[in-house]
């Protein structure tokens, strides 16, 4: 990591949670820049699931602290954690197909006509929803005119892109993407880290979790391996290789060093994210 | 927007199926999912449109008394009232539930406004008020438990259908049914026709406003440089409307003027349309009917919206319940019993709109209940008896469910791509 960091916007320290006997977090540090992409890796079951729920404020976490801008603080639940800037897109993108692109990015949001035809007639104003849709696309380098489509005629990269202008709707400074390349075609895959990388641009903070690690490769600047609900490695990208990823991964460096598996938390960590 | 082939609406993605080309025959449903691609606004009514204009012609070769402007003012008096519930079955289709129960609650509150004019002598308009607000409680309470018991809303409303016939019978007694006064306010509703020149304000009028919101609406896209659609097209269909609008108005003067029922029933047509298509809850029907997670993750209220869409539902069918009743000026034990419940259901399928949830428009429910009722009128002319008219309604219907799930497939997968 080089040493002009700027300040981190959100700082975990210290996180731990259980589920019951279950420890899915144990002890989780994390510092998120802006302007960074940061990428949590690790094998199913790793906690990267609870880490995601407890920065979004789905859940509460047992022990530590999330501190905001150096303030310790905690979120009342997620639309707490969205008013103070933090969004989420999903993995499987929670887009509405039968909607159009404007009305999806404004969905539960939608602006309302000023003046009569919006308080008396409660006419949605969608001239300014599609407007700003344009906008906000335009911003991303998506080209996608359209917004009147529905969006289940849009290729998988393209419905990404739709997610990802509804998480910027609300100038969010922290910006969570969830296996934002699952189940898409190179080309859109590539078309979503180049996304990533303008996000990151506009100087979000930005948090990949994936398992494809040359997608990982290709646009984050750090990388910080779950293992067993503890952080079992950050690397720097430009001095690191894949390999020391996958062992820290799997554990292979670390053998001895860990805890039984006896408490090891897939299973119950993965039931309880359902 | 639109006149554009459905085809060319959707960039980016699969290609769609077109119409022509050796490809087409490879799947039986590609052309049908062409001809019936749906619109972003909703749905594409032409196909449905095409097939009323089959069933009159059909009719008029069969029986030339069917076009006449005597014929065509009973018919749609008649399907007034069962049009008025399709519009409550398609909000409710629209947030991909189903309401069983509709043709029940038209039935009771039929009773209830019996009881409440006749028996106990209350004022008419009280009188319905009352009704309909009965039926916007039993939908509240039908929605509420759907929503929070997680029980599949079929179950409830078929329980809700079995327990308001049970009501409805209760509140008969002895009888078996209650006679409006002839002259009454009740009867009056399905009684009274516009005049002439009524009829003509109300044509003009509407095509004026139509007019000037969809010109003034494509003005301000075309300001903000947002994608509009082409003038020529505009004005193309504004005629169209206009002559369709103003095509029935002398049909309907020609025989007694236009009906008051009639016009309530379109009112209520376009009302909902704008609700569903214009405002905030309208776009949220529609997205949770589309993906209910993704709406919840939104932060959309799915619940409360949920029952305020039974409560429609359930009010709209309540006075289809009173215009049935004053049509018959009377409320019998067979009231919203038999084909009603179908023939709603079928009318809001029939017309487009999908029973998996978030496609189709209020339109359906105008379109698909003329269809439906051309066809049992028109087999009423021609004396078929009951077992044909049964048979040919629901193989209409059978087709509608059909084109639907084949439409839907179209979507999912391309979904899934």
């Amino acid at each position: 990591m080089n040493a002009l960091q700027s300040d981190p916007v959100l700082e975990l320290v210290d996180i731990r949670k259980s589920y019951g006997p279950v420890n899915a977090l144990r002890g989780v540090s994390l510092q998120l820049r802006p302007g960074e992409v940061h990428a949590l890796v690790g094998d199913n079951g790793a906690g990267k699931s609870t880490l995601i729920k407890t920065i979004t404020g789905v859940q509460p976490h047992d022990g530590g602290q999330i501190l905001w801008r150096g303030e310790p603080m905690s979120f009342a639940g997620p639309r707490d954690a969205a008013r103070r800037g933090i969004s989420v897109v999903y993995q499987d993108l929670a887009v509405c197909g039968n909607l159009s692109v404007a009305d999806n990015v404004f969905l539960g949001r939608e602006s309302r006509h000023s003046g009569p035809l919006g308080s008396l007639l409660r006419r949605v104003d969608r001239t300014a929803m599609e407007q700003e849709t344009l906008d906000l696309l335009r911003s991303l380098s998506v080209n996608l005119q359209k917004v009147r489509t529905p969006v289940e005629g849009l290729s998988g990269g393209q419905r990404q892109s739709v997610a990802i202008a509804r998480a910027l709707l609300g100038k969010p400074e922290v910006m969570l993407l969830d296996e934002p390349t699952a189940a898409l075609s190179v080309a859109q895959t590539h078309e979503v880290l180049n996304l990533v990388r303008r996000l990151r641009d506009q100087g979000l903070a930005v948090v990949i979790v994936s398992h494809n690690l040359a997608d990982v490769f290709a646009v984050s600047d750090v990388v910080t391996v779950l293992r067993l609900g503890q952080v079992a490695g950050r690397f720097d990208v430009r001095s690191s290789s894949q390999q020391e990823v996958v062992a820290a991964i799997t554990g292979a460096e670390w053998g001895a060093g860990l805890p039984s598996l006896a408490e090891e938390p897939t299973t119950t960590e993965q039931e309880l994210s359902r | 927007m639109s006149v554009q082939s459905a085809v060319t609406r959707k960039p980016g993605g699969t290609p769609v199926p077109t119409t022509d080309g050796p490809r087409a025959g490879r799947s039986g449903g590609a052309w049908i999912r062409a001809l019936f691609a749906r619109r972003p606004s909703g749905i594409n009514l032409a196909p449905v449109l095409l097939g009323l204009v089959v069933v009159c012609v059909g009719f008029q070769t069969a029986n030339s008394n069917f076009l006449t402007p005597w014929n065509l003012t009973n018919l749609s008096l008649q399907v007034a009232s069962v049009g008025v519930i399709a519009v409550g079955v398609v909000v409710i289709l629209l947030l991909g539930e189903i309401d069983l129960s509709v043709a029940a609650i038209s039935g009771f509150c039929g009773a209830v406004l019996g009881v409440l004019n006749v028996q106990l002598g209350w004022n008419a308009w009280l009188s319905i008020v009352v009704a309909v607000s009965v039926g916007i409680a039993i939908g509240t309470f039908q929605g509420t438990v759907v929503t929070y018991f997680r029980v599949p809303a079929f179950v409830i409303t078929l329980a809700g259908l079995i327990g308001l016939q049970g009501w409805t019978l209760a509140l008969f007694g002895d009888r078996t049914a209650i006679n409006f006064d002839y002259d009454g306010d009740v009867a009056k509703l399905t009684a009274t026709f516009l005049s002439p020149l009524a009829g003509w304000l109300i044509a003009i009028g509407a095509t004026a406003a139509l007019a000037y919101f969809t010109l003034a609406e494509r003005a301000r896209l075309k300001a903000a440089g947002l994608e509009h659609s082409d003038l020529r097209t505009q004005v193309l269909k504004l005629v169209g409307i206009a002559v369709g609008l103003g095509g029935a108005v002398a049909v309907f003067n020609r025989d007694r003027g236009v009906p008051l029922a009639v016009f309530i029933f379109v009112g209520i047509v376009v009302v909902m349309d704008y609700v569903v298509r214009q405002t905030r809850f309208g776009v949220r029907l529609l997205a949770i009917g589309g993906n209910a997670e993704a709406a919840r993750r939104a932060g959309i209220p799915v619940q409360r919206i949920r029952i305020a869409a039974f409560a429609i539902g359930s009010g709209l069918a309540a006075f289809g319940g009173v215009l049935a009743a004053s049509r018959l000026i009377a409320a019998t034990t067979q009231s919203g019993a038999g084909d009603t419940l179908i023939n709603a259901i079928a009318a809001a399928v029939i017309g487009g709109t999908s029973l998996f949830g978030g496609r189709g428009s209020v339109y359906s429910a105008l379109v698909g209940i003329l269809i439906i009722g051309s066809i049992s009128n028109g087999m009423d002319l021609l004396a078929l008896p009951s077992a044909a008219k049964f048979i040919i309604t629901s193989m209409v219907l059978l087709l509608a469910v059909v084109v639907d799930a084949i439409a839907a497939r179209g979507s999912r997968s391309q979904l899934r791509e």
